[in-house]
């Protein structure tokens, strides 16, 4: 098998999370698929990594990861918030910026 | 390309992987598309969350496979362990309204946002395509290059605290700034003071309050699952017994007004008002 596999795996995880961004209405849900997106970019630094021979891809993913730990709690803490306030988690309903 | 000259690297050694990695690789990736298709498909945040999981799980899998038993291992406790479930807690809060609505504020963009999909994972796909990536270093020999004895985590290591160790710091100044930010986001000042007793039990004997204990489910009904109001003196049934949750959520059971077995209703319900 060629390793380049992996990455066409990653190519296709981050078309679907980049649709799930556009398609979903739930801030949860709109959140996942960033993490999906943010997961494969990971298994693409990972896999070129190994085709190039440097460790230098994996030290990549690992900073990836650690900057999707602080986003999530950051914007999970704000989701909540606006739920708080407004009663609801659809990114529709929050649009008092838009009048 | 041939300017950054790693496709000379490339063929240096293993150019592809073993059978096993292959045969392991070709039954988690259709796993991985199809769980993450389904997550960002399906009605409930819950199951998109467990799908979500399980992609995540799978892709440690992969780490694993590709030489990289530190990320691997690291993707497991931090993703699906610490992430998923922060998720999960969320959804907890967010509970009864984590159904998706289907009005579109914009028209026609759920086809747009398809079509967009496809023409981007095509860009991507044809992209890699052209790319010269047949071929691969593998990582026995920059293991073996540092003072880790051919060891993986070693050698990440090294590279985390030697060539990397600004970037490492910075990271941390990031993590305690998301949570100082958490916190002061999820911190609520309190706006009046705290009410006493006094002041609650005169709320409850307001007219209109409600001051005695609310009725519990299932009282005088057929059944006593949580979601099955009781039933008033009269007969008929009241939400008040059932959690407001589940009232919001539509799952009160239609307990239906039946006739009590000795004809009492005939009688009594003309002089018993109903609380609700």
């Amino acid at each position: 098998m060629n390793p380049a596999n992996y990455v066409y795996l990653s190519a296709l995880l981050f078309t679907i999370g980049a649709a799930g961004v556009l398609l979903r209405r739930n801030a949860i849900v709109v959140f996942m698929s960033i993490e999906l997106m943010l997961n494969a970019t990971n298994l693409a630094f990972v896999a070129f990594a190994r085709i190039h021979g440097t460790v230098d891809g994996q030290v990549a993913a690992f900073f990836v990861m650690v900057v999707a730990a602080a986003e999530v709690v950051v914007g999970l803490s704000i989701i909540v918030m606006i739920f708080r306030t407004r009663r609801s988690a659809s990114v529709d309903d929050a649009n008092l910026l838009k009048y | 390309m041939s300017q950054l000259g790693w496709q000379a690297v490339a063929v240096a050694s293993e150019a592809k992987t073993s059978t096993g990695e292959a045969v392991a690789f070709w039954i988690l990736a259709p796993l991985a598309v199809l769980a993450s298709l389904g997550m960002i498909m399906a009605k409930k945040a819950v199951h998109s969350a467990l799908l979500l999981a399980f992609v995540m799980l799978d892709l440690a899998i992969c780490y694993l496979m590709q030489s990289a038993p530190f990320f691997g291992v690291v993707q497991i406790v931090v993703y699906t362990g610490a992430i998923m479930m922060l998720f999960l807690f969320v959804l907890m809060i967010v509970g009864v309204d984590s159904s998706d609505s289907l009005i579109e504020t914009i028209r026609g963009q759920r086809w747009a946002a398809v079509l967009a999909g496809l023409g981007f994972g095509l860009l991507l796909v044809l992209g890699i395509g052209r790319a010269a990536l047949s071929g691969m270093a593998g990582l026995g020999g920059a293991n073996a290059s540092g003072r880790g004895n051919g060891s993986n985590v070693q050698q990440v290591a090294e590279l985390l605290f030697t060539k990397y160790v600004f970037a490492f710091e910075a990271t941390s100044a990031l993590l305690i700034t998301a949570a100082l930010a958490a916190m002061v986001l999820a911190h609520r000042e309190r706006t009046e003071p705290r009410a006493s007793q006094r002041v609650l039990a005169e709320e409850r004997f307001r007219p209109g309050a409600y001051p005695t204990p609310l009725p519990p489910p299932g009282v005088f009904a057929r059944h006593n699952a949580v979601g099955t109001p009781a039933l008033l003196p009269d007969g008929t049934p009241t939400e008040l017994s059932v959690p407001t949750e589940l009232v919001e959520r539509g799952d009160v059971e239609a307990v239906g007004t039946a006739p009590l077995p000795s004809g009492r209703r005939s009688e009594e319900s003309t002089e018993t008002e109903p609380v609700a």
